[in-house]
């Protein structure tokens, strides 16, 4: 480079380009994951149009603006919409997307174009859930429970089982291009060990998402043929078996948690570094727990069916493992909490997420013992206890360390700074908002209020209103980023190389990054985490 | 006791011989974790304060190799002991749970979207509600006519799926006379939330008293709805149906809104004079279509039809 190329910095990734086709057909890693950012915010908004309605209703336990049918159809769009076009989609695609090539100090993933075919597979996939939905909506719930599903419902099933076996290819061919970019473009120096932790966990989940995600729609196509060529796979009626499709759901659907809770413990061990400003505690445990828990989450499905006719022995084997699993989740809080000892602590919004992850996910796993717990079980299924443990892990857990990445990243996405104050207040509502709205779940559930009820017997109704009025405080706290991230995209602080003294290679490089990442491949010399950090390996003046 | 008196039952009583050690299970393991998320909340809450950013505490760590990996181990291996102990007590309770003894009261159960039927092993059939002895053990034989629905008494601490082409088995000994709520737990369809009904346990001496009871009750339901089909009411008020005609299942005791506006309760009256004299209540929103079958049925055969259409659960298509 001559001098004066290095006087004048290279454009960044957003002013790349300024017309709609520089955004919808670049195959910037960067620009892929800012449109995914946008898609999957607008499906959260329409998932948590239905969960406001849903909650708004079970005030009553009469109900009183929905007809049964409009319920049972309210519940399956926002199953369906939040778990495979928001969550499986949220983390790894959008920060996954943005910063695995640039943590390992490559200009771009593997196949660059494929990530845009992915995005665009998605948002194609995407149309047809959206169509279910306008024609008249699905009411199988998500879990498109044959033979309801395939014979009985009167809903739009095809199109949403369509939208749902079409997202899926995004999801594969996420994974793939994630897993070859990590095995083979690594910058000189980044061993596997020297990998940030959020590259271990992306990749555990990448593994996942390739090797179930066929499983899915393997089941799709069944129920498509069944549905409508009337060939008998799952209903007895046509020589069938109902419990087959619970064994071939769950089989994808348990390892699918993973793929929504891996990503979380991605984030999780950047944060707890970042804001500790110390090295993680058990680097190879975190890495290789990541690993275990992908692997053992294909081995528990069974835990879905304790009263569904299962036989008790293979119920058993799938309850202790089911325990087993939940041990390298426990060791990680561990080791995340005793990355705290002996650091710079600071609470800045992001770490205020990281560590109401820490508590709602905790909560999560521990009722998800009481469930694989057999007994227990038979009691605690299908009722409301249920949706409150999910929910914890997957909204408490994933949805909160999603915003906290967001916080996070965001100078790095977009060269501005969020306004501090707001992002700790939401980070405080969301964690208490979450908990009235789902911790009066927990009860209802043990009280034997089966989930899915439109209509409920009136002695439950206190504690309906009770997470109602939490769900209301959720709405405001997940809609109030919306308008001051906005705001600080024209008016917020610039942001500079590296506003919170992290380490890692993402901030060593201009805010927002430029279009190759890397004016020169870097070499990497150092450990993951050098907490406290020397004087910057490759630092330079601010960008600007 | 009166078993028809609806009982509060925000505290859930322990009703079956499974209940009393569910809830010590429930217990201990809220114990447990209740512990855990105290000592993580110390940990955290400690770490934060010690050690935030401005504090001048000491941060040289002295903590070696060895110590933590000892460290690494106990974490992990503590509470996986821990977890196996009540993994085996779970097992336990799970297994007595999947087998009924022997000699125990027969009850056939079919799910049907959106009913529970029941028989007992005298040919009594009820829906909805089901009727069984104090302290004897009850065993359901179930499967579903349609899709797959679970059978569910919170107060029992059990449930079981119905699943159409197989028998699943649920037993219990119930230790408590009194009503108590049956779900369905399995989502189901358009009326899943209002599938269920009670499950009323009876002193052995009161439940024999119904079942004598319940045989003729029945079997005049059981008439009308042979009658039902035989006269034509099932063309448009069955399920199979194209015409618009209400359904009548959950009719009675209902209060109804007619054509001109007045609200009639449906009682044995109403529907006799909706079949003598359809004209008199019209219900809103319907064609003027309903035939008069005033001279063409007997009273006897009103009486068994009435006896029928009073039988039908909410949502139920006769
Ligand atoms: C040709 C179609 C038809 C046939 C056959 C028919 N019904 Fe009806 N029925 C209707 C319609 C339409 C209504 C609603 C309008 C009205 O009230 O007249 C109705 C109303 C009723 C109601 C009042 C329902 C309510 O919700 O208040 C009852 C009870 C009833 N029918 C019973 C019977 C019985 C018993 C038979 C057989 C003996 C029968 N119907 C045969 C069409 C029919
Ligand atoms: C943000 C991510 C979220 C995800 C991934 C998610 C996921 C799910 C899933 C998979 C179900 C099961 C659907 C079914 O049973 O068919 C469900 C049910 C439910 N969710 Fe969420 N959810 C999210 C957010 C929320 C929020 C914010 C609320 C409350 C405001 C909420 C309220 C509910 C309720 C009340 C049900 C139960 C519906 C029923 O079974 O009757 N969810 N959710
Ligand atoms: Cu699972
Ligand atoms: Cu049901």
């Amino acid at each position: 480079m001559t001098a004066e190329a290095k006087k004048a910095p290279p454009k960044s990734y957003i002013e790349d380009g300024h017309t709609l086709r520089s955004w919808f057909f670049s195959t910037d890693h960067k620009g892929i994951a800012v449109l995914y950012l946008v898609s999957i915010t607008l499906f959260f908004f329409v998932g948590g149009a239905a969960a406001t309605l849903i909650r708004l209703e079970l005030l009553s336990p009469n109900g009183f603006i929905l007809s049964n049918d409009a319920y049972n159809r309210l519940f399956t769009i926002h199953g369906v919409i939040m778990v495979w076009f928001f969550l499986i989609p949220s983390i790894p695609n959008t920060f996954g997307n943005f910063l695995i090539p640039i943590m390992i100090g490559a200009k771009d993933l593997a196949f660059p174009k494929l990530n845009l075919a992915s995005w665009w597979i998605f948002v194609f996939a995407g149309c047809f859930v959206i169509a279910a939905l306008l024609i008249g909506g699905v009411d199988t719930g998500w879990t498109f429970y044959a033979p309801f599903s395939t014979m009985f419902s009167n809903g739009y099933v095809i199109p949403a089982v369509v939208g749902v076996f079409i997202s899926g290819f995004s999801t594969i061919l996420t994974g793939l291009n994630f897993i070859v970019t990590v095995h083979r473009l690594r910058a000189p120096g980044m061993t596997w060990f020297r990998l940030p932790l959020f590259v271990w966990s992306i990749y555990a989940t990448s593994l996942v998402m390739v090797l179930a995600t066929p499983v899915l729609a393997t089941t799709l196509l069944l129920i498509f043929a069944e549905r409508v060529f009337g060939l008998g796979f799952f209903d007895p009626q046509l020589g069938g078996d109902p419990v087959l499709y619970q064994h071939m759901f769950w089989f994808y659907s348990h390892p699918a948690v993973y793929i929504m809770v891996l990503p979380a413990f991605a984030v999780m061990s950047e944060l707890m570094t970042a804001f500790s400003k110390k090295h993680i505690f058990g680097y190879k445990v975190i890495a290789f727990s990541s690993l275990a828990i992908a692997g053992l989450g294909f081995l528990v499905w069974g835990h879905h069916m304790f009263v569904a006719g299962e036989s008790v022995y293979v119920g058993l084997v799938f309850s202790v493992l089911s325990f087993t699993i939940a041990v390298p989740s426990a060791i990680k809080v561990f080791n995340w909490t005793a990355t705290m000892r002996k650091g710079y602590v600071s609470f800045d919004a992001p770490m205020l997420f990281a560590l109401g992850f820490i508590g709602l996910f905790v909560i999560g796993g521990l009722t998800g013992l009481f469930v694989a717990a057999t007994g227990l079980d038979v009691h605690l299924t299908r009722t409301y206890f249920v949706i409150a443990h999910f929910h914890f892990i997957m909204v408490g857990g994933t949805v909160s360390c999603y915003f906290g990445a967001l916080h996070f990243w965001w100078p790095k996405m977009t060269g501005r700074m969020y306004p501090e104050m707001p992002g700790r207040i939401v980070a405080l509502l969301i964690f208490f908002g979450f908990m009235l709205t789902f911790m009066p779940q927990f009860i209802l559930g043990w009280l034997g209020m089966p989930r899915r009820y439109h209509l409920y017997p009136p002695e439950f109704q206190v504690l309906n209103v009770l997470s109602s009025a939490g769900a209301s405080i959720l709405a405001v706290a997940y809609t109030a980023p919306l308008f001051y991230l906005a705001w600080s995209l024209f008016y917020g602080k610039r942001a500079g190389l590296n506003p919170w003294g992290a380490a890692g290679l993402e901030w060593m490089i201009p805010s927002p990054p430029p279009r190759e990442n890397f004016e020169t491949v870097p070499v990497v010399t150092w450990e993951a985490y050098p907490y406290p950090l020397e004087p910057q390996p490759v630092a330079k003046e601010d960008g600007r | 006791m009166n078993p028809l008196l609806p009982q509060p039952r925000l505290a859930l009583p322990q009703l079956s011989n499974y209940a009393a050690e569910y809830d010590w299970l429930f217990f201990a393991m809220s114990v447990f974790s209740v512990v855990f998320v105290t000592a993580i909340f110390i940990a955290i809450l400690y770490f934060a304060i010690k050690y935030r950013a401005g504090s001048p505490a000491d941060r040289t760590d002295r903590i070696r190799f060895r110590s933590r990996v000892i460290l690494e181990s106990s974490w992990s291996l503590i509470p996986f002991v821990l977890l196996l102990v009540f993994f085996v007590w779970a097992g336990k309770m799970y297994v007595a749970w999947s087998m009924p003894p022997k000699g125990a009261l027969e009850i056939a159960v079919v799910g049907k979207q959106w009913m529970w039927k029941f028989q007992h092993p005298g040919g009594q059939r009820e829906i909805n509600t089901l009727h069984v002895p104090l302290g004897q053990p009850v065993k359901l034989v179930m499967t579903s006519q349609d899709v797959i629905h679970s059978l569910f008494v919170p107060a029992l601490r059990i449930k079981m799926d119905a699943i159409p082409g197989r028998y699943t088995n649920l037993w219990f000994t119930a230790k408590e006379t009194g009503k108590y709520h049956l779900h369905c737990a399995e989502y189901c369809g358009t009326d899943h939330s209002v599938m269920g009904g009670w499950l009323i346990v009876m002193t052995p001496a009161d439940y024999q008293t119904w079942l004598a009871q319940a045989g003729t009750d029945l079997s005049l339901a059981g008439a009308g709805a042979a009658l039902f089909r035989k006269y034509g009411c099932s063309g448009c008020h069955g399920a199979n149906s194209t015409v618009h005609a209400p359904s009548l299942g959950g009719l009675f005791g209902t209060t109804v809104r007619t054509e001109d506006g007045r609200e009639v309760l449906a009682d044995e009256g109403y529907i006799r004079d909706c079949i003598t004299v359809p004209g008199k209540n019209r219900v809103a929103g319907y064609p003027p279509i309903m035939p008069n079958f005033s001279g063409k049925i007997s009273e006897g055969d009103l009486i068994k039809l009435i006896a029928y259409i009073r039988s039908l659960p909410p949502g139920a298509r006769p």
